[in-house]
């Protein structure tokens, strides 16, 4: 707006108003105190740990480890478990490809068709992860086991094969991401859609735009922020999960987080483990970053 | 509804379905249009059927105060509504149920409702891109539009790096460019400040002579249509309680709410004790009197009349004067000194209290104070009978 700046604080104002005191000046960086100290102790500590650890030569009888600036660790890692990276991937981003198609219209119509009961369905949501992790993906193995109550029962009814099954596939480990993400996923989604101005669409509509052109045209570009915060929150915990794969995928299609987690406890393969892990961090941070230049950080900032 | 438009012979006031004589379809016609709302088992009737003819070119307003059911009735022209009862036309065409990507009309929305995501030109162009409307013309009739709304150059602005008066402009071109059979705007200036406001009032003005398309303007601001509009229907509860040109509406309010709702009104009332040639008399006392004119029934004696009479016609004088003209005789209570004029409230002694203004001209009369005795008078011709 082209208007006169006004003087708004007369120089007499300022010279009378009292000194901002020390603890005001102070306040912002006590009030990040506590979230620095948690990076710092739980969060950065840890990462230079194990990237040194990643470095260093280990006994496995006595466990204890000498820097040895061994580079070769990581290509010897990669070359043995190139496999694995690539499954989780393949598994992670399936589970999250999934879990943005079925969190859309779930969200879309919270967002706007929700009325006063929105905080009710959003908790409806929630309600099944109010129980523990291990234990809802341990029922999704007896859900899904191959005499179980859906399989089983298709099976009696000769609506299946005898042979079939679901357990220890690669099919097993993508639904039971996709089931346990799916908050992740319909969260941040929700939270992009109903900020959304409504008359917006009732905008499109009048101005000749069919349903379908006001979903492609308007809704979906302005949910771009929550698809990016919800691939992230979930894409990236999906790729080091080992629980769904450990207990859904059988010995067969091992994701990175199991052979991770095997090095850590059960070989004592420190180095090992934290070249694995620091390639994992390295692979998921270059693909986010690339997906963020490609579709998040200009539009993002536009919608803000 | 109570048309008190002196030039509305000609168009039949429920619609196209008139004589034939002179074939003047209304760019939208309503027929017996009304709309219920139902939620947790309670009706709540919005519109109670309305009849409306708004001719093409012209700047139409609704004006009420909020819930009147102004808006309602707006949504229903653009079809984001469907009545319960009654005919939506535009153009003679019945589009009642159709959706609003099908109708020929685009609206301005009341926060305008921008494309957030879109720069100022493919906000323009959505319109036009829907329509399948070549490249090439996209670019030249966006180019033409958003010089009328004087915006070249911003092009490739987003909304939000915008005032909101480029805010309001990119709105309007967004719609006009699809050159619509009427344009629907929805109290389009209520967020923006009072100097902006007035500003634009002239812009918007000047914007629908040039491309003279049809205007239907929603606003709840009775200086905003008096100041714009052709025709105006006051609202209220529903209903249209008046419609017809501006000074129509002010001069001669029709019912009790229009002379309330616009401007300042005085409100008076008697019973006649003689009635001579058309003019009715209430007898305050020996020397004072409100004369009052047939409106559209026949005066009796001894009918109780309301009438009211704007504050400006009033005059503040030191006796009652000729036998002719009414007056009244008071005691000032407030003076407030308002710039161009100033406003007196008067208690009479008939127990009314009366505004009076008058201008602060160069050849003032001494000053009225607070408590001065002072005498009321008027042209019988600016007492309106209501009812």
């Amino acid at each position: 707006m082209e208007q006169p700046v006004l003087a708004d604080h007369p120089g007499g104002v300022t010279a009378r108003r009292p000194r901002p005191r020390l603890g005001k000046a102070l306040a912002p960086y006590l009030l990040s105190l506590p979230a620095g100290l948690w990076l710092l102790v739980l969060f950065l500590v840890p990462l230079v740990v194990m990237l040194s650890l990643s470095l260093q030569s280990c006994n496995t009888a006595t466990g204890a480890c000498v820097m040895t600036w061994h580079w070769g660790e990581f290509g010897q890692q990669l070359s043995l478990y190139h496999a694995q990276f690539i499954t989780s991937f393949y598994f992670a981003g399936a589970a999250t490809i999934l879990d943005l198609i079925v969190s859309f219209p779930i969200a879309y119509w919270i967002a706007f068709h929700g009325g006063s009961k929105k905080n009710f369905f959003l908790l409806m949501l929630l309600v099944p992860f109010f129980v523990s992790f291990v234990i809802r993906t341990v029922v999704w193995e007896f859900i899904l086991s191959d005499q179980g109550i859906i399989l089983g029962t298709l099976k009696n009814a000769h609506l299946l094969p005898q042979n079939f099954h679901v357990l220890a596939t690669g099919y097993a480990v993508v639904a039971g991401l996709a089931y346990n993400y799916l908050p992740f996923t319909a969260l941040p989604l929700y939270v992009a859609i109903e900020r959304i101005d409504k008359r917006v669409l009732d905008a499109a509509y009048d101005l000749y735009a069919t349903r379908r052109q006001a979903f492609l045209r308007v809704i979906l570009p302005l949910s771009v922020p929550g698809l990016f915060a919800a691939f992230l929150l979930t894409f990236v915990p999906a790729l080091g999960d080992y629980l769904n794969q450990q207990i859904l995928g059988g010995t067969s299609n091992t994701m990175i987080g199991t052979v991770i987690q095997n090095a850590f406890l059960v070989n004592l393969d420190y180095a090992g483990g934290s070249a694995l892990s620091a390639v994992l961090l390295a692979i998921a941070l270059v693909g986010i970053f690339a997906y963020a230049r490609l579709l998040g950080s200009r539009t993002i900032e536009d919608y803000i | 509804m109570t048309d008190t438009d002196a030039s509305a012979q000609d168009v039949p006031a429920a619609g196209p379905a008139g004589p034939a004589d002179p074939p003047t379809v209304p760019a939208i016609g309503l027929d017996g249009v009304a709309k219920e709302f139902h939620s947790r088992g309670e009706t709540v009737t919005a519109v109670r059927g309305i009849d409306l003819a708004i001719r093409t070119g012209e700047f139409f307003s609704m004006l009420g105060p909020s819930g009147c059911g102004k808006t309602t009735t707006m949504r229903m022209i653009a079809g984001f509504e469907e009545p319960t009862r009654g005919t939506v036309r535009l153009d003679g065409r019945d589009v009642t149920a159709a959706p609003p990507n099908k109708r020929d009309v685009n609206m301005v929305f009341q926060s305008y409702a921008l494309f957030p995501h879109m720069s100022v030109f493919e906000n323009v162009a959505f319109g036009l891109r829907r329509k399948s409307v070549p490249r090439d013309q996209i670019t030249r009739q966006v180019g033409e539009m958003l010089e009328i709304v004087d915006l070249t150059g911003r092009e490739q602005r987003r909304p939000r790096e915008l005032s909101g008066g480029q805010q309001q402009r990119v709105a309007l071109a967004r719609a006009l460019v699809n050159h619509p059979k009427a344009l629907l705007l929805d109290e389009p200036l209520g967020a923006l400040d009072l100097k902006l406001r007035q500003a634009m009032q002239v812009e918007l003005k000047r914007i629908q002579r040039e491309v003279g398309i049809t205007f239907v303007y929603v606003t709840h601001d009775q200086n905003e249509a008096l100041t714009m509009s052709d025709r105006i229907a006051v609202m209220n509860d529903g209903v249209i309680e008046q419609l017809g040109p501006p000074r129509d509406i002010y001069e001669h309010p029709a019912t009790r709410f229009v002379a309330g709702f616009i401007g300042t009104s005085n409100l008076l009332a008697g019973s006649l004790a003689r009635v001579t040639g058309g003019q009715g008399v209430i007898e305050v006392s020996p020397d004072e009197r409100i004369i009052v004119r047939a409106g559209r029934s026949e005066l009796t004696v001894g009918q109780e009349v309301e009438l009211t009479v704007r504050p400006e016609k009033i005059e503040l004088a030191a006796g009652p004067g000729p036998a002719g003209g009414c007056a009244l005789r008071g005691t000032v209570t407030e003076v407030v000194y308002l710039g161009t004029s100033t406003s007196f409230s008067v208690h009479t002694t008939t127990g009314a209290d009366v505004v009076v203004f008058q201008q602060n001209s160069a050849s003032a009369d001494t000053p009225v104070g607070r408590g001065d005795e002072v005498w009321l008078t008027w042209d019988p011709q600016h007492s309106y009978p209501i009812g």
